[in-house]
């Protein structure tokens, strides 16, 4: 099927349409539009020394005796390409990469949405990106604004008491909530010593719990993929500090029982921490506030689809409720008598926030993420973000039903799914895995979805589309999926190798983890790095 | 709306094909009294691109930017030329777009910058290995604490004059890990302080954490605090909160620092408000099973092609989980692209004239400051970029305020950073970078003799 030709047509060759044989080799290892590009270091090795992509100002030298003993004999041992060289480099590597910008990108629980070009356009204002932490306030109150009414947002989207804005990323919210947690119940005189973390949680949960000293233990699951309220109420006790409950959880499904797990962890005198990784699923339809939640960090590089940038810079705000809202961590916004925002950064006087439990971070948090993600609700408003997750919700189902006949999906009875659908490798004969299908849907072009993840399901498969994909694109999807659960059920064994048309075939990862190397040395002999010139030499 | 793709009939239809009469029954599983009939109430209706566009500007409005006045802030947090490259090549969306590599063979763009990033900042703090990023300076600096902690099975740490909020941060995770940490505050003296850092090392001392240059701007003696941390078994962790200094000064991993931290915001990064920044993090190569982050390395593909992944992930919490060496998961990566490009636009000759030049700026400025009846340079001849002055008999909080006034952005106040110590009061800490100018020297100089006057 060629749906870009519909025709048929193509030009007349003749004898001289002769095909290449696919591996035929090119002179340059280049072929066409697949571009390998050497490291920055090699480059340099070929050119020899003497170049910058930095013109400077004429500006005198100095050097200030009492820190002449510490100056270094040699420059830093670092290349320099000319501009041309330095965007032709970093624009060949770029086209290596798959991104939300080119397709698909389904990863489970990590809601990759589309980021929209305004919020770029607004973060790069003057007046947000060229300011200091530090100015007196006066100057930024601006920025503080922006913090207020983030804040003020968070706040009503999840009706809770309170917002703690510095935390850098989703772990770091988690360490928040949990060190809040801790800290409120060190104020009644309460030291607890465990906290329960269902097995369906994500790493993180148990690697935070455990980072804020508590021990750390599985709560069961049901048979429908929920937490076994149960198993959880006879494990409750005055040692247990509270629990981390993501919802909706890992499995694509909302916890239905989470007010009476909220209500049994209180009435055992402990707290209630959600992981609001899937927020998404639940934005302006849910308030965590509403089902007991004490604790919840709001990923905004996912719900509100500030770019991952390859990894990161993330943003995890946490909302609190009124217990722990005395507990927060320094730095806040505070309006003053006069109308007037200021950032209370100290705890030790009493007029301000002895409570707290400290400072997480340098300076007030991820002030780039919170102008996108406040630029991305209020293009949203509360009736946008309600459409955001059922889009998302919408999408996720309509996946599940639509490959459940040739994929095992292990709690397709188990009422409709959220914003994930999550297949087994139970339907796939011997042989053939989980990491074939995801490996086979890179050729398919399409990036993978989240796998063997979460632990509960054997083989899992973690399919979160977003609102951002069109019907037309989960289609295109679908397809993909089904020819690709139909080759491996028909033992293609072409599957075991894929991909065949990435930039890259299965990387050896073992070999990377038994002989580490993490930076780049230059080979022995002649071919080796130009030594650089000594300091002052050009 | 403009994000959201599905039309009323795509919804129709879809719904038609999952079998559920409308949209709510897809939230089924939500208790009926938790589940919101209408939008949240009190906030407002979506809005057009040029709507939102007009009440952001607004806001970026009332704030005073360092392009419209003389600035002299640091103090952790620097103000660079930015070559107009980074930020072209940082918003290409295949760069950022993408998530974290999981999936190397289409993610060879992401990894080789990564390779080469890890490369850079292990050659700028003189380090064997460097890992992919963390949050900032600050988080690393308590990780490299507890990285120490779990190399040398000791829980004491002792920190000198570093920046107040790397301290205070690390004084949360010591409240709830139960780690020692002895703080050496500074003085408002030319003394960097060596020796009383050195005085509070023990044999139970994990770590000694030096800035370098130190929060007045002053560089201590590496080596020597070196020397007598190994001496007790403890291990030498330095804080690099101005990495242009390293384009000047001997690499910390040459002076003896097990575990260097910094933050990489000077480079490509920019002011932000404070965030997102970009966390360092090098060490010795025998430490790399304890590091804490993502960490690229190279390998070949099926084929015997070179390529890049991420590794040793079993030191991670996605794999480790409680036993993970940190909990960190997202990082800094598109910082750290922002840094390396920057990086590969200087080299290491362009970023040693960029470190000579901040260093002539700013020994411009102290000398002219110096001249001010009033105004003491503390740190005198001891100093990278950046410089405490003491305001005699003065509030430099005040007097800060009072230079905003006169649409001046003139320094950081000593009792911004330290509200506790009122020793430090009459304390303004003043940064000088290439984008200073003669001009700028001049503004805050004849206003500073003004305020003082």
């Amino acid at each position: 099927m060629n749906t870009i030709n519909r025709s048929g047509w193509k030009p007349e060759m003749g004898e001289v349409d002769v095909h290449a044989p696919e591996d035929a080799p090119t002179a340059s290892g280049d072929r066409a539009l697949n571009l390998e590009e050497p490291l920055i270091f090699e480059l340099r090795a070929a050119d020899g020394a003497g170049k910058c992509g930095v013109d400077f100002d004429d500006m005198p030298d100095a050097m200030s005796p009492g820190i002449a003993k510490f100056a270094r004999k040699k420059q830093v041992e670092l290349p320099a390409l000319a501009e041309p060289e330095t965007v032709r480099h970093y624009t060949r590597l770029s086209r290596q990469n798959y991104a939300i910008d080119l397709g698909p990108f389904p990863l489970g629980s990590c809601t990759m949405k589309h980021n929209p070009r305004l919020n770029e356009a607004v973060a790069r204002l003057p007046g947000f990106a060229d300011i200091h932490p530090l100015q007196p306030m006066d100057t930024v109150q601006g920025a503080y604004a922006v913090i207020e009414q983030l804040a003020d947002w968070l706040m009503k989207l999840t009706n809770m008491s309170a917002v703690a804005m510095s935390p850098k990323a989703g772990a770091h919210g988690e360490l928040c909530g949990i060190l809040a947690m801790r800290a409120a119940l060190e104020a009644r005189g309460d030291a607890r010593e465990v906290i329960l973390v269902p097995e369906s949680a994500h790493g993180t949960n148990p690697a935070t719990a455990a980072f804020a000293g508590y021990g750390v233990e599985n709560i069961p699951a049901t048979k429908d993929g929920r937490v076994d309220l149960e198993a959880l109420k006879a494990r409750l006790g005055p040692d247990v500090a509270g629990v981390m409950i993501t919802n909706p959880n890992t499995c694509g499904l909302f916890e239905r029982d989470m007010k009476a797990i909220s209500d049994a962890v209180h009435a055992a005198g402990g707290l209630v921490y959600c992981d609001g990784a899937n927020f998404n699923a639940i934005v302006g339809k849910v308030r965590p506030g509403d089902l007991g939640v004490d604790a919840m960090h709001i990923n905004l590089h996912k719900t509100f689809s500030t770019p991952h940038g390859g990894g990161g810079p993330g943003s995890g705000p946490v909302v609190l409720s009124a217990a722990l809202a005395p507990f927060a961590p320094i730095p806040f916004v505070r309006r003053d008598d006069k109308g007037r925002l200021r950032m209370v950064e100290e705890r030790q006087r009493p007029d301000q926030a002895p409570q707290s439990f400290g400072r997480m971070a340098a300076f007030h948090g991820q002030m780039g993420m919170f102008t996108r993600a406040l630029t991305y609700m209020l293009s949203h408003g509360a009736d946008g973000l309600r459409q955001v997750a059922e889009d998302a919700v919408l999408n996720a189902n309509y996946i599940l039903r639509s490959l459940e006949d040739v994929l095992d999906a292990p709690y397709a009875d188990a009422g409709p799914c959220m914003h994930e659908a999550l297949f087994s490798d139970d339907d796939l004969p011997e042989g053939m895995t989980t990491l074939d299908i995801a490996k086979g849907l890179i050729d398919e072009g399409f990036h993978p979805m989240t796998v063997y993840f979460p632990l509960v399901v054997h083989g899992a498969m973690l399919v979160e589309p977003t609102e951002t994909e069109s019907k037309a694109g989960l289609d295109r999807f679908i397809n993909s999926m089904r020819s690709l659960a139909e080759r491996a059920k028909a033992g293609d064994q072409s599957l075991k190798s894929a991909p065949h048309f990435a930039p890259r075939r299965r990387m050896d990862e073992a070999r990377a983890a038994r002989k580490p190397v993490l930076t780049w040395k230059a080979p022995p002999g002649p071919a080796g790095e130009p030594a650089l010139c000594e300091l002052g030499g050009s | 709306m403009r994000y959201l793709p599905l039309t009323q009939t795509d919804r129709s239809a879809m719904l038609a094909k999952i079998g559920a009469d409308d949209i709510d029954a897809l939230f089924a599983d939500v208790p009926a009294e938790a589940l919101l009939k209408a939008p949240v109430s009190g906030l407002p209706m979506h809005a057009s691109e040029m709507a939102v566009e007009r009440h952001m500007k607004k806001l970026a409005a009332q704030n005073l930017s360092a392009a419209d006045a003389p600035f002299f802030l640091g103090a952790g947090a620097y103000r660079h030329h930015i070559p107009a490259t980074v930020d072209h090549i940082i918003q290409r969306g295949e760069f950022l777009t993408a998530y974290t590599p999981y999936q190397p063979e289409i993610a060879q763009g992401t990894l080789q910058v990564l390779f080469e990033f890890q490369t850079q900042v292990a050659r700028m703090f003189g380090t064997d290995i460097a890992n992919a990023s963390m949050y900032d300076g600050s988080t690393a600096c308590w990780e490299a604490i507890a990285m120490a902690g779990r190399i040398t099975r000791r829980e004491r740490a002792v920190l000198g004059p570093i920046h107040p909020h790397y301290v205070s941060s690390a004084e949360t995770m010591a409240r709830f890990t139960g780690d020692e940490l002895v703080s050496v505050g500074p003085q408002l003296s030319a003394d960097a302080g060596e020796d009383a850092v050195i005085a509070e090392i023990d044999d139970k001392t994990a770590a000694v954490v030096v800035q370098y240059p130190d929060i007045l701007g002053r560089v201590p003696d590496l080596a020597k605090i070196a020397d007598a941390a190994h001496a007790k078994g403890a291990l030498l962790i330095a804080v690099v909160t101005e990495p242009v200094a390293l384009g000047l000064l001997e690499s910390p991993g040459s002076l003896g620092a097990d575990i260097v931290v910094g933050e990489g915001q000077s480079l490509g990064v920019g002011l932000n408000f404070g965030g997102p920044y970009l966390g360092l993090f090098g060490a010795r190569e025998k430490f790399a099973r304890q590091m804490p982050g993502r960490l690229c390395g190279e390998t070949v593909d099926a084929d015997g092609k070179r390529g890049f992944v991420l590794t040793l992930s079993t030191r991670e919490q996605h794999i480790r989980r409680e036993k993970a060496t940190s909990n960190i998961c997202t990082n800094s990566g598109l910082c750290a692209l922002a840094f390396s490009i920057h990086m590969t636009l200087l080299g290491g000759e362009g970023l040693g004239r960029l470190a000579r030049i901040n260093h002539a700026r700013a020994l411009t400025a102290a000398e002219r400051l110096g001249a001010i009846p009033g105004v003491e340079v503390v740190n005198e001849g001891n100093f990278f970029n950046e410089f405490a002055v003491r305001l005699a008999g003065k509030d430099a909080r005040e007097v800060a305020y009072a230079l905003t006034r006169r649409q001046i952005l003139g320094g950081v106040s000593m009792g911004r950073l330290f509200p506790d110590r009122p020793d430090m009061a009459e304390g303004l800490l003043i940064a000088v970078t290439e984008t200073v100018s003669d001009e700028d020297i001049d503004y805050l100089a004849g206003a500073l003799e003004e305020e003082l006057a």
